[in-house]
C-alpha cells in the first residue's frame, strides 16, 4: 500500500509542476518586462495611462510590481526586476555606484506639501521654508504624523527634520504608521495631525479629507522621479532590451506630453511635471 | 466430517507477546465451535488469524487442505467467509444498502444485489427497515443487519466475535433464535467466541475452551462441561466445586478418595495414593434437612452447616461446609421449601456417577 | 458609519452594472483559489488517509507537523516561494514568479496542511474496527479505502471548505509571488490592500464585501451537499 501511495504521489507532483509550467509558457520571457516602482507611484494612476500606451507601442508585457521604495532598490540590486522607476535619492545614487544601474534618467518630479488641520495649532501656514514649518510644528508639540515604511515620502521627510535640526524620535507628538499615503492622510486627518505628503495622494483624496494645504513650494518638497535599468552585466538574467526600452519611453515626447496634463481634468491641476532632459540643479534641488 | 479449515503451529506476536499459540487444530464443516475463554486468552486474535484478516506470525491456515497465503490467495479466501463483531459497524447509508455491501464490493450489479438480499432481509426480521438509514437503528436491529450482511455473500465460513455482547437478554435472545434457524437451515460452518456459557452451550457442536491463547481443551459440550481436562477448565466451564484429594481405596468401577478428612466415591480410574481433583458441578448435588427420612440413591452423603446463600438470579448458590467445601444450586421454590437460611444444618448428596476425576498426572 | 454603507452601496452598483474589472478579478480569484484548493486534496486526502490509517514509526511526529502546519503563516509561504522563484533562485529557471502559476502554487502550498489535518481527523475518528469489517467483507486494499472515505464523507468535505476558505481570504502570499499585476494577477483580496492603501475606502470596502459574497455562496453551496446526508 505504501508503494503504491508513494508513486501516486509522484504522480501527482509532478503533473502539477507540468501544469505550472504550461500556464506560465503562455508569456514568452523576453516579451516580459519587471517594473519595479513604488506604492505611492502606482497610487497616482500615471502608471494605468502610460504602461497600456507602451505595451500596444513595443508589445512589451510590462509586470509592474508596486512595493516600499526600499524593497524596489532592492529588487533592482539583486537582479530580480529589469527596470526601475523610483524617487529617493540617496538610495539611488547608492544603487548607481555599486554598479547595479546602467542609466540613471530624470523623467519627472512631483511635490510634497505640508498639509494639517484648518485650525492650525503651529501656525505654520504660508511658511517659505519646510524646515522652519516642522521646527514650528516640533516647538508647538502638535502631532506630526509619519508614514514611518521607509518609503519616499519617509525618506523626505527625515531629510527635512535632518535638515532642520530637530529631534523627532521617540518624541510624544511624532507618530508613526507604518502605512501608505492614502491611509496615512486618512489617520492624519481623523486624529486632526500634520503630515507630509505627495500632491498627488492628496489631491485624489481632498475631498472628504478636512486637511488643509499649509505649506509647498520650496525647493526641498521636490520629489524627483527617476528611471533606471538593471545592469545585465551584473545580472545577466535581467531583461535589458525591455528595460531599456520602457526606460526610453519615459522620457520621449510622447510619454512627457502625458505626464505634463495627467490630473488636469480630475483634480484641476497636474499631478507630476514633466522633466525629461533637465539636469537636476536647474530643478533647485 | 471434512475438515474445512485447520491451523498448524499457528503463532501470533504482537508487541512481543504470544497471543496465540496452537499447534493442531481443525474445524469440520458443518459445524458450529464456540470458543470461550476469560478475556485476554486470545479468542479474538484466533478468529482474525483463522480469518486471515491478521497475518500469523509462524504457522499455517489451510482451508480445505490449501495453505492460505501461499497456494491459496488471501483475497479469494477472504471472500469465502464473513465476519460479524460485537459493534454492528454498518455503513452510512441504508438497511438495504448495507446488507448489499458485500455484494457490491464483489462487483455484483445493482439490481441483482438486491434480488439476492430480500430474502435475507426476511430471515432476519428487518425487511421492514429496508429503507431506513442505518444510524438510526436500535442496537439489536443494526446486529441483525450485521449478520443479514454476512449472510448475503453466502459465506463458506462464518466467523462471530461476541456478537450479542452489548445487546440486552430480551433482544438478545431473540436474535440467537433466529441465528439458530438459519445455522441450522444453511449448515454454515460457524467459529464463535463468545463470554456466554450459555450461549455456547446452545448453539455449539463443539466448544474450544482457551487460556493464555492455547487452546485447554476442545470437544463436545457435555464432554467439555462435565469432563474438564484441567482446573482451569473445570472453574471456567461453571464446576464450582473443586476439590484435592488422594486416592484412598479402588476396585473395578470406582474409587474412594479421601478429601480432608471425609470420603467421597467416585466413577473411574485410579491408583492407591494418587493425587486426583474432584469436580463436582453445583447443580449436581442435592440437599435434604437432615432428620435421616429422605433416602436418595447417592452414595455420598454429608453433612454439614450452611454458609453463605447467594441469589443468582434465576436460583441460588448455596455454599456448604461439611469437612470440605461444597457448592449447591437450588430454586426458590426449593429454598423455601426447605427453608434454608445461613447457619442452618444440612444434607448433602452427590451421585458418584456426576463428579469428575481428575488425575493430577495431566491425563 | 457612513463609509461602510458607503461600501455597501458601492459594492452593490459594481455588481449590478456587471463592472468588467471588478467582475474580472472576482473570477480570477475564484479560478486560482478553486484550482489551489483542487490540489490540496490531491495531496492532502492522500497523505490525511494514510497517515490516519498506518502505523508508522515516527508517526506522532508527522502528525504533529501537520498539525503545525495548519497554522503556517500565509505570509511566510509567501516570502519563502518568492525566494525560490525569484530569478536567481533555486526554481527561477521555471519563470514564474508573478504569474497566476505562482499564485496557484503559493495557495496550494497554504491550503495542503490544513487540508491534510482536517482530513487526518476525518479519518481516524472512524471506529477502529471499520477496516477489519471492511477486509473481513473480501474489500481489496483500494475498495477499503474508497469505502472508508465515503464513510468520513462530511468531515473530509469540511476539509475542502477550509482549504477553500483559507486562500481565497489570504492576501499576504498572493501579493508577494503575484504582483497585484492589473488584469493578470490582481484578485480581490490584493485588490483591496491596494485600494485601501490609495485610500479608496469605499471600493476596498465594497471589494471585501464582494469577496465575502462569493465565498458564501460556494460554502452555502457545499454546507448543503454536507448537510443533505444528516440523519433524519
Amino acid at each position: 500500500m505504501k508503494r503504491f501511495f508513494a508513486s501516486w504521489f509522484l504522480f501527482v507532483l509532478l503533473a502539477s509542476l507540468v501544469v505550472l509550467q504550461a500556464t506560465a509558457a503562455a508569456q514568452p520571457a523576453q516579451k516580459n518586462v519587471i517594473l519595479a516602482t513604488t506604492t505611492s507611484t502606482q497610487d497616482s494612476g500615471l502608471l494605468d495611462v502610460l504602461i497600456p500606451m507602451f505595451e500596444k507601442k513595443t508589445g512589451y508585457f510590462v509586470k509592474t510590481i508596486a512595493v516600499g521604495s526600499g524593497q524596489a532598490m532592492a529588487m533592482g540590486a539583486k537582479g530580480e526586476a529589469d527596470v526601475l522607476l523610483v524617487h529617493s535619492q540617496a538610495a539611488e545614487k547608492k544603487f548607481m555606484a555599486d554598479g547595479n544601474g546602467v542609466e540613471r534618467r530624470i523623467v519627472m518630479h512631483n511635490d510634497f506639501i505640508i498639509v494639517g488641520p484648518p485650525s492650525d495649532p503651529a501656525r505654520i501656514k504660508g511658511t517659505k521654508k519646510a524646515t522652519d514649518a516642522f521646527k514650528k510644528i516640533a516647538a508647538s508639540g502638535s502631532i506630526f504624523t509619519s508614514r514611518g515604511d521607509n518609503s519616499g515620502t519617509h525618506a523626505k521627510e527625515k531629510d527635512i527634520w535632518k535638515t532642520a535640526g530637530v529631534k523627532y524620535e521617540g518624541e510624544k507628538w511624532y507618530q508613526q504608521t507604518g502605512l501608505g499615503m492614502g491611509q496615512t492622510l486618512a489617520v492624519a486627518a481623523e486624529k486632526k495631525t500634520y503630515t507630509l505628503a505627495d500632491r498627488g495622494t492628496y489631491l485624489a483624496l481632498k475631498k472628504g479629507l478636512g486637511l488643509d494645504i499649509l505649506v509647498e513650494g520650496d525647493g526641498i518638497l521636490l520629489n524627483v522621479y527617476h528611471v533606471i535599468e538593471v545592469n545585465p552585466k551584473k545580472w545577466p538574467k535581467a531583461n535589458f532590451a525591455g528595460g531599456k526600452a520602457f526606460a526610453d519611453f519615459m522620457v520621449s515626447k510622447e510619454a512627457q506630453a502625458v505626464i505634463k496634463t495627467f490630473g488636469v481634468e480630475k483634480f484641476g491641476s497636474p499631478l507630476f511635471f514633466p522633466d525629461a532632459g533637465k539636469k537636476e540643479e536647474a530643478l533647485g534641488i | 466430517m471434512t475438515t474445512i479449515l485447520g491451523a498448524k503451529n499457528l503463532n501470533v506476536i504482537r508487541g512481543g507477546s504470544l497471543l496465540v499459540d496452537v499447534r493442531d487444530m481443525e474445524i469440520f464443516e458443518g459445524e458450529t465451535l464456540s470458543l470461550i475463554g476469560p478475556n485476554g486468552a486470545g479468542k479474538t486474535t484466533l478468529l482474525q488469524a483463522l480469518s486471515y484478516l491478521m497475518k500469523p506470525s509462524a504457522g499455517q491456515i489451510l482451508f480445505r487442505g490449501q495453505a492460505v497465503g501461499t497456494n491459496q490467495r488471501v483475497l479469494e479466501y477472504r471472500r469465502k467467509l464473513a465476519m460479524v463483531f460485537q459493534e454492528p459497524l454498518l455503513f452510512d447509508t441504508t438497511v438495504i444498502g448495507n446488507v448489499m455491501s458485500g455484494l457490491k464490493i464483489r462487483g455484483v450489479g445493482a439490481s441483482e444485489a438486491r434480488r439476492i438480499v430480500e430474502p435475507q432481509l426476511e430471515r432476519f426480521g428487518i425487511a421492514h427497515l429496508r429503507d431506513r438509514s442505518a444510524r438510526t437503528l436500535s442496537g439489536g436491529e443494526a446486529q441483525r443487519t450485521s449478520l443479514a450482511r454476512a449472510f448475503a455473500i453466502s459465506p463458506e465460513i462464518l466467523f462471530l466475535d461476541e456478537p450479542f455482547a452489548a445487546l440486552d437478554p430480551p433482544t438478545r435472545e431473540s436474535i440467537v433464535t433466529d441465528l439458530e434457524k438459519v445455522l441450522a437451515e444453511t449448515k454454515t460452518t460457524t467459529i464463535m467466541a463468545t463470554h456466554d456459557r450459555n450461549e455456547a452451550l446452545r448453539l455449539s457442536d463443539r466448544i474450544a475452551v482457551m487460556e493464555g491463547g492455547r487452546i485447554a481443551q476442545i470437544d463436545r459440550p457435555a464432554v467439555v462441561m462435565n469432563r474438564p481436562v484441567d482446573e482451569f477448565v473445570a472453574s471456567f466451564v461453571g464446576t464450582e466445586t473443586i476439590l484435592e484429594g488422594e486416592v484412598r481405596d479402588t476396585n473395578e468401577t470406582a474409587l474412594i478418595v479421601g478429601v480432608n478428612g471425609s470420603e467421597i466415591e467416585v466413577v473411574g480410574r485410579g491408583r492407591i495414593g494418587e493425587k486426583v481433583v474432584l469436580c463436582i458441578r453445583p447443580e449436581n448435588v442435592t440437599l435434604a434437612i437432615p432428620d435421616g427420612t429422605v433416602k436418595t440413591s447417592a452414595r455420598n452423603a454429608f453433612r454439614g452447616r450452611i454458609g453463605r446463600i447467594v441469589p443468582l438470579g434465576l436460583f441460588h448458590k448455596v455454599e456448604i461446609a461439611c469437612g470440605f467445601a461444597l457448592v449447591a444450586y437450588v430454586t426458590t421454590h426449593a429454598l423455601e421449601d426447605l427453608s434454608l437460611k445461613e447457619g442452618n444444618e444440612i444434607a448433602a448428596s452427590v451421585k458418584a456417577t456426576a463428579i469428575h476425576v481428575i488425575r493430577k498426572s495431566g491425563a | 458609519m457612513d463609509i461602510i454603507l458607503e461600501g455597501i452601496l458601492k459594492a452593490f452598483i459594481l455588481l449590478v452594472t456587471f463592472d468588467r474589472e471588478v467582475l474580472g478579478i472576482t473570477w480570477f480569484s475564484l479560478k486560482v483559489s478553486g484550482t489551489a484548493t483542487f490540489i490540496s486534496l490531491f495531496f492532502g486526502m492522500s497523505v490525511g488517509t494514510v497517515v490516519a490509517l498506518t502505523q508508522f514509526p515516527g508517526r506522532k511526529f508527522v502528525v504533529s507537523l501537520i498539525n503545525t502546519g495548519m497554522a503556517l503563516p500565509p505570509v511566510v509561504v509567501g516570502l519563502f516561494v518568492t525566494i525560490f522563484l525569484w530569478r536567481n533562485g533555486p526554481l527561477g529557471f521555471l519563470e514564474i514568479l508573478y504569474t497566476p502559476a505562482a499564485m496557484i502554487l503559493a495557495q496550494a502550498i497554504i491550503a495542503t496542511p490544513i487540508v491534510t489535518g482536517i482530513s487526518l481527523a476525518a479519518m481516524q475518528q472512524l471506529p477502529r474496527k471499520m477496516r477489519l469489517q471492511i477486509l473481513a467483507l473480501g474489500a481489496t486494499r483500494l475498495q477499503m479505502v474508497r469505502i472508508l472515505i465515503r464513510e468520513a464523507r462530511l468531515p473530509l468535505l469540511a476539509a475542502v471548505m477550509a482549504g477553500f476558505g483559507g486562500v481565497i481570504s489570504e492576501v499576504g502570499a498572493s501579493i508577494m509571488v503575484g504582483g497585484n499585476i492589473k488584469g493578470y494577477t490582481r484578485v480581490l483580496t490584493t485588490a483591496t490592500v491596494m485600494e485601501t492603501s490609495r485610500g479608496n475606502f469605499d471600493i476596498a470596502i465594497a471589494l471585501g464585501i464582494i469577496l465575502l459574497l462569493f465565498a458564501y455562496a460556494i460554502n452555502l453551496v457545499l454546507t448543503y451537499v454536507q448537510q443533505r446526508e444528516r440523519p433524519r
